[in-house]
């Protein structure tokens, strides 16, 4: 679920780091807010050695306790599950046609998708660098289908700029690297840069600029056939008579940089964001459920956890049904891995050292909001040729992504129509009822695509901080909460073990999720076979 | 029903969609108590000024409408005739501070706007706590 947030976030401060410093300094500074991380992952894990009759009670099938519970089974532990939901897969989750979601607060949203669309309102897309997961897919047999996170022909938008109207990303990307390169390459000509370029350099430099930034050979950028090769056409190449192509006028630097649109140039760069970029086909609980596959039967469902107790012997869960609040049962198990998100696990009671209890409280939940769209027809096909991609705007929806499946065909069609993450405008949308965030979807929206107001259908909108098995959209460390308790959350308390993306430093990612549990349980066995 | 938060402008050409946001059915009681706010924040902080406006955009998301909290896996708890509203550098902290999952959002805020809110929260909900915090208040509790 991590997100382009275009407020004042923590990638704003990483642009800023990276134009004053380099981009050695924002590397680091990625790294130590936990956005550049590369998956450590090495393939299948490997649990050797004797188990010794060993049981482990996983609680949360999410993600991270699905691959503790598959993996430490194929080991040789017992291994049971308690899960809060009725289905596998926590924050791995689609909504379609028929499913009724109740968030906190008791309003109801049933879906009226049409069979085969879907809204994801957990994690969507997955990055190529993302190997465990994706192994994972691929032993479970998960299929997998290109995310379209870039499309040169998307929009962005700023609503005060260019009288509100939405300007295609290719031209806002085109004419801001063309406008640029001109820039430097008069400086360079001017000999402004030669203590920084060598003579022999600086040739090289003015080429490569030609070729980057699609200028004429006076290093001129402007409306000609060279730049309209890169920014597309103001009318494009045909056939026949009249057929030529004539080149559009750039937009304007000043034009560019006031209107901010720059900024929305750094989701398509992020390493996280990079293609190629998957989704499963068919939604993104495909997994979930190939999970709840292999481990289903080891699975509790409508179990919620209210105590978690440890002595020298074991571990012990109470735990009641999560739907009729029966009188509480027992679990029991020699060790524990416990994968409760820290906004639910911070509220039972734990027996853990302060060190860990520290860390549980120390950990804010993000908001977040996603709300899915259904639309008559593919307009944004039909009208204007945007096959998959995201929008990005400046309105408190933040984005519009077209889906990315089911491409040129007549009918129907889903868009992930708002795509709130922190800042304040997430928290007003989580604070309205249901209908009155999609009203506000689609009054937003139709200031892009003005078809929404004929070919609107239906809705659903899932606000992360009212989902009743989460209480919010994921851990949100900071460099100093990590500092302080990062380790003291992952080391192994006694017999008990978190697992979790909360327990990563790929936070709100499946992928920080199930190489957190791998770790765990690697950890976890190292001691039982010690033992 | 949403009709009456949007200018009614945007939806004269919008029939169709009202019809079919009165069909995907939010929870009758929910949508009479949720009070939708006239206009959005424009950027990462809270553009609300009042108590009411500010409780109405940030805390009632998770602490409902009513004030009331909710419960699932986990619980948010009740406001209600809340004894810990009674000392105000305790919910004025918690706003600027956060505390467990709770998200500090009095760092969205003003210090006006955070004394605005928890005095809006210690009069209101059952709640009658009289003395007033000051943004000064506010600004010593700041991280």
């Amino acid at each position: 679920m991590a997100n382009e947030s275009e407020t004042v976030s923590r990638r704003d401060l990483l642009s800023l780091v990276g134009s004053v410093a380099g981009s050695a300094a924002m590397y680091q500074a990625m790294t130590s807010l936990g956005f550049a991380s590369e998956t450590n992952y090495k393939g299948p894990i490997k649990l050797a050695g004797d188990t010794k009759g060993a049981s482990v009670l996983v609680l949360g099938a999410g993600l991270a306790g699905m691959t503790a519970a598959l993996e430490l089974r194929a080991a040789g532990y017992k291994v049971q599950v308690l899960e809060f939901n009725t289905r596998p897969g926590g924050r791995n989750w689609s909504l379609r046609g028929g499913d009724s979601f109740t968030e906190l607060g008791g309003a109801t949203q049933t879906c009226g998708f049409e069979d085969g669309l879907y809204l994801n309102p957990g994690p969507w897309r997955i990055p190529y660098h993302h190997r465990a997961l994706l192994d994972y897919c691929k032993r479970l047999g998960v299929a997998l289908e290109p995310f379209i996170q870039l499309n040169h022909n998307a929009l962005l938008h700023a609503s005060t700029a260019f009288g509100g109207r939405p300007q295609r990303i290719r031209d806002i990307k085109t004419d801001f690297q063309g406008h640029v390169s001109e820039l430097l390459a008069k400086t360079t000509q001017q000999g402004r840069l030669d203590e920084a370029v060598s003579t022999e350099d600086k040739e090289i430099l003015l080429q490569a600029l030609r070729s980057w930034g699609a200028l004429d050979k006076n290093y001129a950028y402007q409306a000609n056939l060279i730049s309209a090769d890169y920014r597309g056409y103001a009318k494009d190449p045909g056939g026949g008579l009249g057929a030529a192509p004539v080149a559009g006028e750039p937009i304007g630097l000043s034009d560019i940089l006031k209107s901010r649109l720059w900024r929305y140039l750094q989701n398509f760069a992020l390493h996280q964001f990079q293609t190629t970029m998957f989704q499963p086909v068919g939604g993104m609980d495909m997994i979930g459920k190939a999970f709840g596959r292999e481990v289903g039967d080891l699975i509790r469902y409508d179990a919620k956890v209210t105590r978690i107790q440890q002595n020298d012997d074991g571990v012990t869960v109470t735990y009641v049904n999560s739907k009729t609040r029966s009188a509480p049962q027992i679990a029991k198990a020699d060790w524990c891995v416990c994968t409760i998100p820290l906004s639910i696990l911070s509220q039972i009671p734990i027996d853990v050292g302060p060190r860990m209890k520290a860390a549980i409280d120390a950990v804010p939940y993000a908001s977040a909001v996603k709300i899915g769209l259904q639309f008559k027809r593919r307009f944004w096909e039909e009208d204007e040729a945007i096959y998959g991609g995201i929008s990005y705007t400046d309105l408190p929806i933040r984005q519009i992504s077209y889906p990315s499946s089911g491409f040129n065909r007549s009918g129907r069609g889903v868009l992930l129509g708002a795509y709130l993450y922190e800042g304040a405008n997430a928290y007003e949308f989580t604070s309205m009822a249901p209908a009155d965030r999609i009203a506000r979807a689609v009054e937003f929206g139709s200031r892009i695509h003005p078809q929404y107001g004929a070919e609107f259908e239906n809705g659903m909108a899932v606000a992360w901080h009212r989902v009743p098995f989460t209480l919010g959209c994921a851990g949100s460390w900071s460099e100093k909460t990590r500092a302080e308790h990062y380790d003291n959350l992952c080391q192994i308390d006694g017999r008990i073990v978190l697992a979790g993306e909360h327990a990563s430093y790929i936070p709100a990612w499946q992928e920080g999720a199930i190489l957190s549990a791998l770790d765990a349980i690697t950890r976890l066995h190292e001691r039982v076979v010690r033992n | 029903m949403p009709l009456r938060l949007i200018e009614p402008a945007r939806w004269m050409t919008a029939g169709l969609m009202v019809m079919s946001l009165a069909s995907s059915a939010a929870h009758a009681d929910e949508e009479a108590r949720s009070r939708p706010l006239a206009s959005l924040s424009t950027g990462f902080r809270f553009t609300e000024q009042t108590g009411e406006d500010l409780f109405a955009s940030a805390c009632q998301g998770c602490h409902m409408p009513d004030g009331h909290g909710a419960t699932g896996a986990g619980t948010y708890p009740s406001l209600s005739k809340d004894g810990n509203l009674e000392a105000g550098g305790y919910p004025v902290s918690v706003i600027v501070r956060g505390q467990k999952a709770m998200p500090p959002v009095g760092a969205m805020m003003s210090d006006d706007q955070v004394a605005a809110v928890v005095n809006y929260l210690r009069t209101h909900f059952g709640n009658q706590y009289n003395d007033a915090v000051t943004a000064d208040d506010v600004k010593r509790v700041r991280p």
